[in-house]
């Protein structure tokens, strides 16, 4: 179907309006609340992940020359993944959970009913706009919503793709597309949501929770941050492992432009030049002597970050900083994976996330010094740290607040569905993956049954000092004090 | 910015170094908090029934059952359940990332902030702290200058009692709401009212601070036929417990209205003129049972919901005002305009309006053409209406056959849902409420999988596809050369 420029229909406000409007109506004739149409949906985005595989691996590369299987990898074997998860555990997940009640309320039972929010939208992001895009589709579906999905528009093959494929395998009264920029996404933003779940930067987090607060809609908000790696020096790590896990979460996850993303590096100054070492060993080993042309790394997803990402290199404070790499190629977009040493702490660089191919590090003289130094700053989305030495472990997870936590190894977090995914402070609010999508997206109603048997007159006037002795038995003693009220005892 | 704004700024920060010195973090600091505001409660029954009694006229058994003894029952809960709470959960790993470890620890929030209400002004306040102390975070709680009484007995006896340090009072009124908010906190707690909740929140979103709003909204009651003569005493005593004996219905649990069915409103209308009589006898303000109106305000925002003339044509009983006393009488209305303000608004106060529906199972979209609520009663014993009203509806929280129970049972979650508001607490759901889950993935060095690693190629492609699959088999396969590559 032919669509002429002048003929292509501006998404406004009205159209958000309609939008809603439409999904809502399908959300309540109940459509979306049984199992079946739960299940049918699932195994819908688990076919079109399996069948289109090709397509999606193409619009990332023309998004941000991702590396096919970086795609296949982090995209579509992570949402598969997640797809199986949501398809297997349903009905348990669906299931009311009983809980028990106590003496006051006897006798009486009760339970904890799931039931969806009502139509929620979903905010994704440029950096895996596949992934990111779905992933929390599958728990809004699971939960039982109707769904918007508002993909982004820095990665506009990605986002013409999912509104393609999404009209064509999934149930298009209640799982629609938007696609746009500013103007469009404020739009939506100006309709009353039953829920609002966006991945993105915190700028934009705000606008986002500022128009929530106008509907009183509850937030979810994936941010980021500056995720740092501490390397302990002292404890005889195995630097090769250490260092090639740094890479692969660092350039192995789109360049470096990936919310967990090692940000940057503290060890300390005697092991600094170690780490150097190895890092352009294995870097060399992964991506050869010219990473720059290395189809294994994504591209800079476009001018803008690029254009930031130079000037973080241009910065003065870090200039003769370079120890590795530092090439560009502003007509391709790509900057070659680069290391910086000893960058002092009020640079640019390490004044805001990087989300990019440029690793600092930063040298302290004893180790113990890299937990100010981490919690002298925003709440990141993940820390990392390498060591042995089983009690900097142990401080290490009792000291340092972030989303999410990895001990000897990077970003794997991410792929484990029995770990809530989120951060905390500025890296966010709410987290997800595995059951913990669907509870984002559902309402945890509270069912109490009580019967007609055995009513106590306590509980109403006239008032007397034995209702009142009686009543403080009941709310706080137990079986023996409720006994004693009643032999006149208090 | 004023001198006071100054003092505040200087709080704040004072209270975000002592959370860094680690010192709330303990589990003895602790249980001394949670013990400390047993003993509180303990200490001053009689100054914080004297309290209530001077803000909203609250009887002491009422002040007993809905304030002191709630925030005991939790204290105690608390007290003995932290150290439970504040362990980590074990995270099962897939075998395809061994040898790894996953937990998710739960870790205070930071510098809290909490707004209590005016009609539980002690409970409102003191058991947000329970959960936020719990948790381990540091507190600044601010109560509602309409109930100064027990505003002045927070600020004046938390000092006395709690880590002064850790936890403290700002009291005040809209301008001091103000300038609270213009600070960052690590997580507010609101329970009020929906216009200030968006307030609230729209602060919030300046400084990505999570919120809990506990709001309110209308909260019905659905009365089914009940053929049994016993029980259906019962739930008209319940229902008139609910609604005048709780703060005279300014309650956000209170049963705002009722939905009957036509043929029986008559019969259930006469027996709840009957128990007000019975509860509330002939002197309601002498006999100091009912709880007053709060402020000369609310007298009159509910004085005008009568004024609408086909609203006060449809009031069948009471409806008379003590402006002095700001008493308002129980009142009854039957089938009030639906589009009048008592049928719109929250009414927050002792009118029942009572709605005929032909048959009750029109209850259910009568309540869900209308704002979530934050509780649904329904009075039945038809199991089958039950499930449909379970299922059908949604509303914070469904209570069938009583009233106002559910708030005493800590194992259920409390809060509501759409205009009712969002979060919960109670229970273990305070402590969760003020944590953050920090996941925790340990792994070691050895054992490597090189196919992690590019340069990429065929075989680590496959690789990868079979690892995700979880098809173990096949790796093995792979590994060994033996599997056809697809």
């Amino acid at each position: 179907m032919a669509t002429s420029k002048v003929n292509k229909k501006v998404f406004d406000s009205e159209e958000a309006l309609t939008t809603v409007k439409d999904l809502r109506t399908t959300f309540d004739s109940g459509k979306t609340r049984s199992y079946e149409w739960r299940i049918s949906q699932l195994k819908a985005l688990l076919e079109l992940t399996e069948q289109k595989e090709q397509e999606i691996v193409k619009a990332l590369c023309n998004d941000l020359d991702k590396p096919p299987l970086e795609t296949v990898a982090y995209e579509i074997s992570m949402l598969k993944n997640s797809c199986k998860t949501a398809i297997k555990e349903l009905k348990h997940w669906m299931a009311p959970e009983k809980v028990k009640t106590s003496l006051t309320t006897f006798p009486s039972s009760a339970e904890i009913v799931s039931e969806p929010l009502g139509v929620v939208l979903v905010i994704s992001a440029w950096n895996y706009p596949f992934l990111l895009s779905l992933d929390p589709v599958i728990g809004a579906i699971a939960a039982g919503n109707a769904v918007v999905l508002k993909p982004s528009e820095l990665a506009p093959a990605t986002s013409s793709l999912l509104t393609k494929l999404l009209a064509e395998y999934m149930d298009n009264s209640s799982i629609r597309v938007v696609e746009g920029a500013v103007d469009e996404t404020s739009a939506l933003l100006q309709q009353k949501w039953d829920k609002i779940f966006y991945t993105g930067n915190g700028k934009v987090a705000r606008i986002v929770m500022a128009a929530a607060a106008k509907n009183l809609t509850p937030v979810v908000l994936e941010l980021g941050g500056k995720s740092p790696v501490i390397v302990d020096s002292n404890s005889n790590i195995n630097l090769q492992v250490a260092t090639r896990r740094i890479i692969a979460g660092k350039w192995g996850c789109n360049n470096g432009q990936a919310c967990i993303s090692p940000d940057y590096i503290i060890t300390t100054k005697d092991y600094a030049p170690k780490l150097v070492d190895s890092l352009k060993t294995e870097l060399e080993s992964f991506y050869g002597k010219n990473p720059l042309e290395s189809k294994d790394l994504s591209r800079i997803v476009n001018s803008n970050h690029f254009a930031r990402l130079s000037k973080l290199l241009d910065d003065d404070k870090v200039s003769g900083k370079t120890v590795y790499g530092g090439e560009k190629d502003e007509s391709k977009l790509r900057i070659s994976p680069t290391i910086l040493l000893d960058v002092p702490r009020d640079s640019l660089i390490m004044n805001e996330e990087i989300f990019g191919p440029l690793l600092p590090i930063i040298t302290v003289d004893k180790l113990e010094e890299s937990f100010d130094v981490i919690n002298s700053g925003p709440k990141p989305l993940a820390a990392y740290l390498f060591t042995n030495n089983k009690k900097l472990k142990e401080q290490f997870v009792k000291t340092i607040s972030a989303g999410g936590l990895v001990i000897n190894d990077t970003t794997l977090h991410l792929a484990v569905h029995t770990l809530p995914f989120g951060g905390v402070g500025d890296s966010g609010v709410g987290a997800y993956h595995g059951k913990f999508s669907f509870d984002a997206f559902s309402h945890k109603k509270a069912v109490l049954y009580r019967s007609f048997f055995g009513d106590a007159s306590i509980r109403y006037p006239p008032y007397t000092k034995t209702k009142m002795r009686f009543l403080k038995a009941l709310m706080t003693g137990g079986l023996l004090a409720i006994i004693n009220a009643i032999f006149g005892k208090s | 910015m004023n001198n006071n704004g100054l003092e505040l700024e200087e709080t704040v920060k004072e209270l975000g170094q002592y959370f860094k010195t680690g010192k709330t973090k303990s589990v003895t600091w602790r249980k001394n908090q949670l013990q400390a505001i047993l003993n509180l409660v303990h200490e001053n029954e009689d100054a914080i029934s004297k309290a209530l009694y001077q803000d909203l006229g609250k009887h002491p058994v009422e002040a007993y059952r809905d304030e002191l003894g709630g925030v005991e029952k939790s204290a105690q809960n608390s007290l003995d359940s932290v150290e439970k709470w504040m362990a980590p959960t074990k995270s099962n790993i897939p075998l395809l990332f061994f040898p790894a470890k996953g937990e998710v620890l739960p870790e205070p929030l930071g510098v809290v902030l909490i707004f209590s209400s005016w009609n539980f002004p002690i409970m409102l306040a003191l058991d947000p702290i329970i959960g936020a102390i719990s948790a381990g975070n540091v507190v600044v709680v601010k109560p509602s200058d309409q109930a100064p009484a027990c505003s002045s007995f927070l600020a004046n006896t938390l000092p006395q009692y709690l880590d002064t340090n850790a936890i403290k009072v700002i009291e005040g009124g809209g301008d001091v709401c103000e300038q609270i908010l213009l600070h960052k906190w690590d997580k507010i707690f609101f329970t009020g009212s929906p216009r200030v909740a968006r307030i609230v929140m729209t602060s919030a979103a300046r400084n990505l601070t999570p919120v809990t709003l506990e709001l309110g909204g209308k909260c019905p009651a659905i009365f089914d036929h009940l053929s049994n003569p016993s029980d259906f005493k019962m739930a008209v005593k319940r229902i008139v417990g609910a609604k005048w004996g709780i703060c005279s219905g300014q309650a956000c649990i209170g049963i705002d209205y009722l939905l009957v069915e036509e043929k029986y409103s008559s019969e259930v209308i006469e027996l709840l003129k009957k128990f007000i009589r019975k509860f509330y006898g002939d002197n309601m303000v002498e006999s100091r049972v009912l709880s007053r109106i709060i402020n000369k305000q609310h007298f009159e925002r509910l004085c005008n919901l009568l004024k609408d003339p086909l609203v006060a044509a449809s009031i069948i009983h009471g409806g008379s005002i003590d402006e002095t006393n700001l008493f308002i009488e129980p009142t009854i209305l039957l089938d009030p305009p639906l589009d009048a303000e008592i049928m719109t608004e929250e009414i927050f106060g002792p009118l029942l309006p009572v709605i005929t529906v032909n048959k009750i199972q029109e209850s259910i979209g009568f309540i869900n053409s209308r704002p979530k609520p934050l509780t649904i009663y329904a009075f039945t014993k038809d199991d089958t209406f039950k499930r449909k009203i379970v299922a059908e509806t949604s509303s914070g929280s469904v209570v069938f056959n009583d009233t106002l129970v559910q708030f005493l049972c800590d194992t259920l979650p409390f809060g509501g849902v759409g205009q009712s508001g969002f979060g919960r607490y109670h229970g273990k759901y305070s402590f969760d409420t003020f944590s953050h889950e920090k996941a925790v993935m340990h792994r070691h060095l050895c054992l490597e999988i090189e196919p992690r690693y590019p340069p990429w190629n065929k075989f680590k492609l496959e690789f990868i596809r079979l690892a995700y699959r979880f098809n173990y088999f096949g790796l093995v396969l792979h590994m060994l050369g033996l599997k056809k590559h697809n």
